[in-house]
């Protein structure tokens, strides 16, 4: 009855309401007798808090309450988890210093946390706000992931005197170093993964409230992962039963990585709304995002490739300093561990591979995953040493990168991973076309000619999705489960109701799964509505990050729906009077193989609701499953990202001239929408190449990028339109065939960009230029080598 | 935001007698600079006079060699119009270069030229065309109006109502942006009425300043060539984040040669 | 010390005393409950909030509600018209112009009145002429696309 929906660009179902304004953001949430919190942040960077007189506050207009860390010591409110335990060479357990959701005895970064005033109106907690006095006693500050181990650099925690949180390596030292000792060509350099601000348009934002009827909680909080929030909140910080709360992430306005964490104003309005009796509401300013989202990126990294005189690789070492900032994030630890020393083998058969990697505490805001996370850093380090290993052997790029591409699968590599399956010549064969990479040299002529320099950067990754399976991850030291749960309801007239722990937050699930249901049972795209966000309504799930939804919260409800036509099969049977075995399911059909004895799912669902004619001494009624799905290895996406640049070498400018991503995703279910999520990456990876970074003033802390005039997002005018493609090669261990895609944009574009600079200067000798290439960095870069010759 | 009285006087009589009246009371123009200052709390005035309403505050003239626009006219207003552009062209491409589309519907000339921001465009203009900044007082010539980082010779009671702008034989502005806020890092106006030539720079001090060496050699010769080699010392630019004193020094040499070429290519 | 404010939002007559400190965009949100405005940032770079007063886009975050006295105010609910979107919108929707949704009633609102003053944009006209919306989501890429496509069916 309905032609293949899995494939085709169906345009989203939840448009309508974000084109005209019937969103429901948590922001836009307003409960009857709602009030107002502010926090109170720290100034410095680093301080110990003598004392908090907030007497004059309390008598401010309109102040309901006012919180400290104190009162929430002595009402044995916990501290905020990390979800990761990284053991360090040494066989110790990172340190895992108290992260207190406010401030208890020292404040640690700009922007933490050290008081709540709750108030009818937000202009009163604020006013009130200023009325608080903290005595501080400033103390020294470390700031640079370069200092932070630096003998006498100030202790950011008791526990850990060298700011060390952990060592941890992963590889053959031993055969990585006897290969570099062997090796004809080794090509090293050192770089600093620049730190970024996630920015999603929406700000975080939360409101609590409290029933004393039966004892509950509801928080309407900007999260990807609302269960998860529920259990590290419920579980580890305030002891409430979990059935009590619940966690609702309504339409969230983009997330990228900063919206996966358990953060502190959420936790204390919670706490907050019982103590007052009220809901609590609170919304960040977009100053307290910059200060107090979890941040991305932050490290420094010296990087080494050995090759032998035909350009194959030999071996890589990698050694890495990561910030963790002030406190550990939720899933800090794991994000340049897990994550980063894993991907290094890139889509490359380098045979031995170790990387070491320290990560530090700082006094700058916690850092955790940002779109990519951990993969656009290992990406950035391996397509560096490639691009400049290629041009010091004087080879192709494109050829030093197939002659060293893996071309058998499945293909285990030294870090660890099992790549399933990859066509990465078909890629870049796809990219170098469609870029017209034939047609650069005249390009390059006809820029030189009006003064600009032109240059062409390769970038060949591989991602790693749906991080898995859960034991794995646990033995590894991960927390929680990476499974996902999915729930198909058939209601008795034959429409559907999916209810699916991942969460959406721009992604377009309500379209793409709607769009794998309907395909699958042959109703109507729409017969069939997503529901997601909600710990109410939905059985449980682990949300969405890591571009795992489809290829893990699909598969889940891939399950479900087997299911549901497994017993659909069975109604069917009965109300046809044949044999199980003898249904056949097709296009919402259930039909006796080879007759046209048929029953429409529709009437099977009525059956089963309405269970007159019914074997109900064999079948229970309803027509409704879940599914919790496990998977048994990541996915591997991997794409060829080619980026053409035009510099003005008079400022230094750098313009986007042509930007081509050809991707494998392995199945595609919505091609439009995969395209956006392609696009989008793109340029957050391109801000982070050009535009991005969060600066700190090295011995202040002070944060200097503290709003959009001093942040550079990028905006419509820096970027160019995308030529985007596809190559489909089915995963093999997922019944959808898929991949996932949310994140290759962000993770092949920043060194794409970098050796396209790097290739326009090449000819004046220039090797490296430090994200992003502001115009002066670029100009210097110039200058430099110009003075050199 | 502290909380603030309001006021929305319907005449300038009555904007001034209130200024004069209320206790640190502040202008509100267009608002685009000193509602974020006011929401970040970085400022706190009792009182806000909102010169919205005033009417004659409004309005671009285009009288002899004289352009007159009113202090409350909207940067969109002053790119879209067709006296700017018969007269000063290179006005109206500087107007449509301010802040983003947004901003340029609602923020006034009057409002940037009384905050003077060391990057906004506009003082370039005022300064680079050798402009009269009217008050309800006075006429101040541009050389004599930006005083300092923030800082004009205003008075307090004292209102911009309009500028008059010389008409140029030929102008231009070039700027090189700031990628967050779209301020200038560097941008310099360049204008050459009856050999007399004038170079303004904003973005690259704590105050739009003049290039007298630039402005004899384009005197001698209206060539990018002809400053191709004349430096502003580093010492007294500004350094930051964006951009170093040594890099601004460079682009104001780079940015005003561009700008001369731009001005030769308008006539 | 309040302030009576009056103006017409989206057809309707509407007045209220307020703050002299309430923005446009809290009147909208809080007092008149139209959040289909959005608030994105706190110094007026981001345009999420952008809605139309007296016929120019305007950010609602860096203007008081009290200077809209008397204007014609339109935000995204008063866009489409019994339910039909407006041809902006529908070019959105099927452009994928949008992902989460958050900055694309701002988006909207400025691409109508810049289709409005230039009915046949290229590329480069709409990329800077929504110098004022940032957009997390989309690249710009189908963004750009939408607004070129809105504008040409806003023109039928």
């Amino acid at each position: 009855m309905n032609a293949p929906l899995i494939g085709t660009s169906v345009k989203r179902k939840e448009d309508y309401r974000f084109l005209t304004g019937g969103g429901q953001y948590t922001d836009d949430v307003m409960l009857p007798g709602q009030t107002c919190a502010c926090f109170l942040r720290s100034p410095h960077a680093h301080a110990r808090i003598r004392s908090v007189d907030t007497e004059k506050a309390r008598s401010a207009p309109g102040v309901v309450a006012i919180f400290t860390g104190d009162d929430l010591a002595k009402a044995k409110v916990g501290g905020l988890p990390c979800g990761w335990l990284i053991t360090g060479v040494n066989g110790q357990p990172m340190k895992e210093p108290p992260h207190p959701p406010l401030a208890q005895g020292k404040v640690r970064y700009v922007g933490d946390h050290v008081a709540v005033v709750i108030a009818e109106t937000l202009n009163q907690a604020k006013d009130a706000a200023e009325l608080i006095e903290v005595d501080y006693e400033a103390l020294p500050a470390v700031v640079k992931v370069a200092d932070a181990r630096k003998p006498g650099a100030p202790a950011v925690h008791d526990i850990a005197p060298d700011n060390t949180c952990y060592v941890w390596a992963l590889g053959d030292k031993a055969a990585v170093d006897k290969a570099f000792a062997s090796a004809q060509h080794v090509t090293a350099l050192e770089f600093i993964n620049n730190r970024l601000i996630p920015n999603a348009i929406e700000p975080r934002a939360a409101v609590a409230s409290y029933s004393r009827s039966d004892d509950s909680y509801t928080l309407y909080v900007t999260s990807q992962n609302p269960h998860v929030a529920r259990l590290l909140m419920t579980a580890f910080v305030l002891g409430l039963p979990e059935h009590k709360v619940r966690v609702i992430a309504p339409d969230v306005g983009g997330g990228f990585g900063s919206k996966i964490y358990l953060y502190a104003e959420e936790v204390v309005i919670t706490w907050a709304s019982k103590q007052i009796n009220r809901p609590v509401k609170w919304t960040a300013e977009r100053s307290e995002s910059f200060m107090s989202d979890a941040h991305g990126r932050d490290h420094l990294t010296k990087a080494e490739l050995a090759l032998d005189r035909n350009g194959k690789f030999l071996a890589m070492r990698v050694t890495t300093t990561a910030n963790m900032g002030a406190y550990l994030s939720t899933f800090a630890s794991c994000i340049p561990t897990i994550l980063y020393a894993t991907l290094l083998a890139g889509q490359y058969t380098t045979p031995a591979i170790y990387c070491e990697v320290t990560a530090v505490f700082t006094n700058t805001a916690p850092v955790d995953a940002y779109r990519g996370a951990g993969r656009p850093e290992a990406t950035y380090v391996v397509e560096r040493l490639v691009d400049t290993a290629a041009r010091e052997l004087g080879m192709d790029r494109s050829e030093i990168r197939r002659r060293n591409f893996i071309k058998e699968f499945p293909y285990q590599t030294p870090v660890a991973l099992l790549y399933d399956t990859g066509n990465y010549d078909a890629t870049l064969t796809e990219a170098l076309k469609l870029a017209d990479v034939a047609g650069f040299e005249a390009r390059r002529q006809e820029a030189e000619k009006r003064g600009k320099l032109r240059g062409l950067g390769y970038s060949t990754y591989i991602e790693a999705c749906g991080i898995a399976p859960s034991n794995v991850a646990g033995s590894l030291g991960a927390r929680a489960g990476l499974f996902e749960a999915g729930e198909i309801r058939v209601h008795p007239t034959g429409t559907v109701t999916v209810f699916t722990g991942s969460h959406s937050h721009g992604q377009g699930h309500e379209t793409t799964f709607a769009q794998v249901v309907a395909d699958r049972l042959g109703i109507p795209l729409e017969n069939v509505d997503i529901v997601h966000g909600d710990t109410g309504r939905i059985l449980f799930g682990m949300g969405t990050y890591g571009s795992r939804s489809i290829a893990v919260g699909g598969t889940a409800i891939m399950k479900a729906l087997d299911k549901i036509v497994a017993k659909g099969k069975k109604i069917a049977a009965h109300l046809l009077e044949a044999a199980e075995a003898d249904i056949e399911y097709d296009r919402g059909t259930f039909r006796v193989a080879g007759t046209d004895r048929k029953k429409t799912i529709a009437e099977v669902a009525f059956a089963a609701y309405v269970p007159h004619n019914y074997p109900l001494d064999k079948l229970e009624p309803g027509l409704n499953e879940s599914a919790f799905y496990d998977p048994t290895n990541f996915t591997f996406p991997a794409g060829s990202h080619l980026c053409e640049v035009e510099i003005d070498p008079e400022t230094g400018h750098t313009r986007i001239v042509n930007f081509t991503a050809v991707d494998d995703f392995g199945k595609v279910i919505n091609p439009m929408i995969v395209e956006g999520q392609v696009h989008g990456g793109l340029a957050q990876g391109i801000g982070q190449a050009l535009l991005e970074a969060c600066v700190y003033d090295p011995e202040s802390g002070q944060l200097l990028t503290g709003t959009y005039m001093d942040y550079a997002l990028p905006r419509a005018d820096d970027l160019p339109s995308f030529k985007v493609g596809t190559q489909e090669t089915p995963c093999t261990h997922n019944p959808l065939g898929v991949k996932g895609c949310g994140e290759a944009g962000a993770i092949g574009a920043p060194a794409a960009v970098i050796n396209a600079i790097v290739d326009a200067l090449a000819p004046l000798g220039v090797r490296d230029v430090e994200m992003p290439a502001t115009p002066e960095r670029v100009w210097r870069a110039i200058r430099a080598a110009k003075a050199k010759k | 935001m502290h909380a603030f009285s309001y006021h929305r006087p319907a005449t300038l009589k009555e904007a001034v007698s209130l200024l004069r009246k209320v206790e640190n009371a502040k202008l509100l123009a267009g608002g685009q600079s000193l509602i974020p200052v006011l929401k970040l709390r970085l400022a706190s005035p009792a009182a806000m006079i909102d010169l919205g309403a005033i009417e004659e505050m409004r309005g671009i003239k285009l009288e002899g060699e004289t352009l007159t626009i009113g202090a409350l006219t909207r940067h969109a207003e002053v790119a879209a119009s067709k006296d700017v552009a018969i007269g000063i062209p290179a006005l109206a491409r500087l107007a449509d270069g301010i802040g983003d589309r947004q901003v340029r519907n609602q923020g006034t000339l009057g409002g940037a030229l009384a905050n003077n921001d060391p990057a906004a465009d506009y003082p370039a203009a005022v300064l680079g065309l050798g402009a009269t900044v009217n008050t309800n007082k006075r006429a101040i010539g541009a050389d004599r109006f930006f005083t300092g980082l923030f800082e004009t010779v205003l008075k307090p009671g004292e209102i911009i109502t309009s500028v008059a702008f010389p008409l140029a034989n030929r102008a231009a502005y070039a700027k090189f942006r700031n990628p967050a806020s779209r301020f200038a890092i560097v941008g310099v106006f360049v204008s050459e009425a009856a050999g007399n030539v004038r170079v303004a720079v904003t973005g690259a001090a704590p105050c739009v300043f003049r290039v007298k060496a630039m402005e004899r050699k384009l005197a001698e010769k209206f060539a990018p060539d002809s400053i191709a080699r004349v430096r502003v010392p580093p010492d007294n630019l500004s350094s930051d984040i964006h951009a170093s004193a040594e890099y601004r020094a460079h682009l104001v040499t780079v940015m005003a040669q561009r700008a001369v070429e731009a001005a030769l290519a308008s006539k | 010390m309040g302030v009576t404010v009056s103006m017409t939002v989206n057809g309707a007559r509407v007045s209220a005393d307020l703050d002299p400190r309430t923005l446009l965009v809290q009147f909208l949100r809080e007092h008149l409950r139209l959040t289909g405005t959005h608030v994105g940032c706190d110094t007026g770079q981001c345009g999420a909030c952008t809605v139309h007063v007296g016929g120019r886009a305007v950010k609602s975050c860096l203007i008081l509600a009290a200077q809209a006295e008397g204007a014609e105010v339109m935000t995204i609910e008063g866009v489409s018209r019994d339910g039909e979107l407006h041809p902006m919108q529908a070019a959105f929707r099927d452009h994928h112009g949008l992902q989460c949704g958050f900055c694309t009633p701002g988006m909207v609102m400025n691409a109508i009145e810049l289709a409005q003053k230039h009915p046949n944009p290229s590329e480069e006209t709409v990329r800077a002429g929504l110098d004022g919306n940032y957009c997390r989501c989309t690249g710009y890429h189908n963004i750009v696309k939408a607004v070129q496509a809105g504008a040409a069916a806003m023109k039928r």
